[in-house]
């Protein structure tokens, strides 16, 4: 299945060269689960903070369990805020 | 003691600047800044006097923690009867002028009065004197900080001031410090303008003195300074991206509200986030974004410095824009950009300095400039009522009715009203997007339920930062909650509203409570402060300070059908994202407000509420 990939802040630096719009389409194993999805892109741990698929938040220990369907959009923040 | 114990009164009918003592018994039960200075308007004027009369006061106070070596110690708060929301107005800004205030030996300085010609205000230490500023009357507020630096001789003096906004009446006026600092919400600029007064100038050389405990201050600091620089937030995040970065979170989230909210999500997001601004131009290969910057003791340094592309069509004709100047913070990247449609980042930032030029809300500014998009849409304004195209995402429109609100011109006199009165003026109250006038800052409410409520409850009107629960339901601090769930928000909005009145009034950045925790301040105020200033006595000082602000409102004519949400956010629900058909839960959110408030049903302070208050 096909999902979108989007990498903000400093974690764009750990999208493939040429991406733009801080996203990449990429092709995943049937029921692949958050954490198997963001593996290929080496993404530091500490970083890995605010995880949303298609808007909704997704716990830290639930990366593991969480699958995607075909067409989601993952999107993944360190930590940051604003006001 | 944190304080200077010390307040300078200014009667600008009479002329006079008479120094007081600072009510030490009032400081002990509002601690400084946002509480105390609210408490002292709140015991010296009418509720119901007219904003713009004389009799209005406007209070510019610092906190115990102003002008220390407390991170963000640098704030400054203005509080008066709001010109936008006929509510207690209450508007704090960074920059280096709050804590000049403090170094010339002053807590707060209390205006009253009307000058019968224009004044500004010169404080240099004890010495303090009403000068001419008939020249000064129509300069933009980079030009007065400029002129009045130059006249002192000193570039080391510190102003606030009005611009043409101030000085034209336009409702949502600020007052600018240090360039592009603002106490920018409700109307405080305006009532400045009122007042004749077109500036303040200060120079202060004595420093802090009389910190209770230095020892146990400078321990009580360097931790906390220590916990800003090793959470990610604080550390990392705030410095680099600055409040910005949260444009494609609430995009992302559904929760960005666009077009007037008739949207929640805005397809030019991107091109007006953080990351935009990092990117390289393809005009001339320079990056939006300079640096960042920080403002007086602060350890964090959200703030963004940007320079315009040369060649964009607002600025071509126009150098003095081409430097680099403030901006552009989420708020105002959304207001003036996501509210209206625009993904313009260039004209976001044109527009953005000329709300610091000229001293206007840019939040306010925006969002009316969206409700003015959508009645042209409708029809129900026409081109040659506002004097050009006006539709959704026209930066040009955009740009242009900037500078006609800015200068008092045409339209933009119907703009300077702000959305509340003018949707009423053309017979669509409901499109204003506003609670007591005061229009929404970046977030929905439907998305972010926790947030609608506490825009309905806001004592200043609609307003982000009276209780962020965005922290909670966005970036799970101190806690992740669901942002579409309504159970459990009016508890969570309580704890937020009561803890935020705490820090306004310490003197010290709210940014700072995505790192600290009361816990982490009261160690300051303890060692900066006689008195006992336990946890349970500052909890008890934040939601005292939130009754007495209700207070007043209540006394001012204010009820709690006053705590709502315009129609569209109550029945238009979200068209997608996460919270897509869902529409605000404040109506059922309210009731139970009112009761963890220890308020009645309609929304009054209970009598016994506020006898444990001591109100």
């Amino acid at each position: 299945m096909r999902v979108t990939v989007k990498l903000y802040a400093t974690l764009s630096d750990y999208l493939p060269a040429g991406s733009k719009n801080n996203r990449v389409e990429i092709d995943v194993a049937e029921n692949a689960a958050v954490d198997a999805v963001l593996a290929p892109f080496l993404l530091p741990a500490k970083l890995t903070h605010l995880v949303l698929i298609n808007g909704v938040f997704v716990p830290s220990d639930e990366r593991v369990t969480t699958v995607l369907r075909d067409g989601d959009v993952l999107a993944v923040w360190p930590p940051i805020a604003g006001g | 003691m944190g304080w200077n114990k010390k307040v300078l009164r200014v009667n600008l009918t009479a002329g006079t600047c008479t120094p007081e003592p600072l009510n030490m018994e009032w400081a002990n039960d509002y601690l400084g800044s946002r509480g105390l200075a609210s408490k002292y308007l709140v015991s010296e004027i009418d509720p119901k006097v007219d904003p713009l009369a004389p009799e209005n006061k406007m209070i510019m106070s610092t906190g115990p923690l102003t002008g220390t070596m407390a991170s963000t110690g640098g704030r400054y708060t203005v509080v008066t009867k709001g010109a936008l929301t006929n509510a207690i107005a209450c508007s704090n800004s960074g920059g280096f002028f709050g804590a000049e205030l403090k170094y010339a030996g002053w807590d707060m300085i209390i205006f009253e009065g009307k000058s019968p010609k224009p004044v500004y205000l010169a404080l240099e230490n004890d010495k303090a004197e009403l000068r001419d500023a008939a020249h000064l009357w129509g300069k933009s507020c980079w030009e007065t900080e400029e002129t009045i630096k130059r006249l002192h001789q000193d570039p080391l003096t510190r102003v606030c001031s009005i611009g043409g906004a101030g000085e034209n009446g336009v409702l949502y006026a600020g007052i600018i410090n240090d360039l592009h600092r603002a106490a920018g919400r409700s109307g405080v600029g305006t009532v400045m303008g009122s007042k004749n007064l077109k500036a303040v100038a200060i120079r202060g050389t004595k420093g802090v003195s009389g910190i209770r405990d230095f020892p146990a201050f400078l321990a009580a600091t360097t931790a906390a300074k220590k916990v800003l620089a090793d959470n990610a937030v604080t550390g990392q995040g705030l410095p680099t991206y600055g409040t910005q970065v949260l444009m494609n979170v609430i995009n992302e989230m559904g929760a960005l509200p666009t077009r007037n909210h008739r949207d929640v999500q805005f397809e030019d997001a991107g091109k007006i986030s953080a990351e935009a601004m990092h990117e390289k131009r393809p005009t001339d290969g320079k990056a939006h974004l300079v640096t960042n910057a920080a403002c007086f003791g602060c350890t964090i340094a959200c703030g963004r410095i940007s320079k315009m592309d040369e060649t964009h069509f607002s600025v071509k004709n126009s150098p003095k824009y081409w430097g680099a100047s403030g901006g552009l913070e989420y708020e105002a990247a959304w207001a003036l950009g996501a509210a209206n449609g625009v993904g313009d980042l260039e004209a976001l930032q044109y527009v953005n300095m000329l709300c610091n030029e000229h001293g206007m809300d840019p939040i306010s500014f925006g969002t009316t400039v969206g409700a003015a998009m959508e009645l042209f849409e409708l029809g129900i304004l026409s081109k040659e009522q506002i004097g050009l195209e006006a539709p959704f995402g026209s930066a040009e429109a955009l740009c242009k009715l900037a500078e006609m609100t800015a200068a008092g011109e045409g339209f933009g006199k119907d703009l300077a009203l702000g959305s509340a009165r003018m949707c009423a003026k053309y017979g669509r109250p409901d499109l204003s997007m506003s609670v007591k006038s005061q229009e929404f800052p970046a977030y929905d409410g439907r998305s972010i339920q926790g947030i609608g409520l506490g825009y309905a409850t806001s004592n200043r009107g609609a307003c982000h930062l009276r209780g962020y629960t965005v922290a909670s339901e966005v970036l799970g601090i101190p806690v992740k909650t669901d942002p579409l769930a309504t159970e459990g928000k009016p508890e969570l909005l309580k704890a937020f509203q009561d803890a935020t009145g705490v820090f306004d009034s310490a003197g010290i950045c709210v940014f700072t409570s995505f790192a600290w925790t009361l816990a982490d301040v009261q160690p300051q105020i303890q060692a900066a402060c006689e008195g006992d200033w336990s946890m349970e006595k500052l909890n008890l000082v934040g939601e005292r300070i939130w009754n007495m602000e209700r207070q007043f409102n209540l006394a001012a004519g204010l009820t709690g059908k006053d705590d709502d949400l315009p129609p569209r956010l109550k029945t238009e629900p979200c068209k997608t994202g996460p919270g897509k058909g869902v529409v605000s839960g404040v109506e059922q959110m309210m009731p139970i407000y009112y009761q963890v408030r220890g308020w009645t049903p309609e929304g009054v302070p209970e009598t016994a509420t506020l006898e444990r208050l001591g109100l």
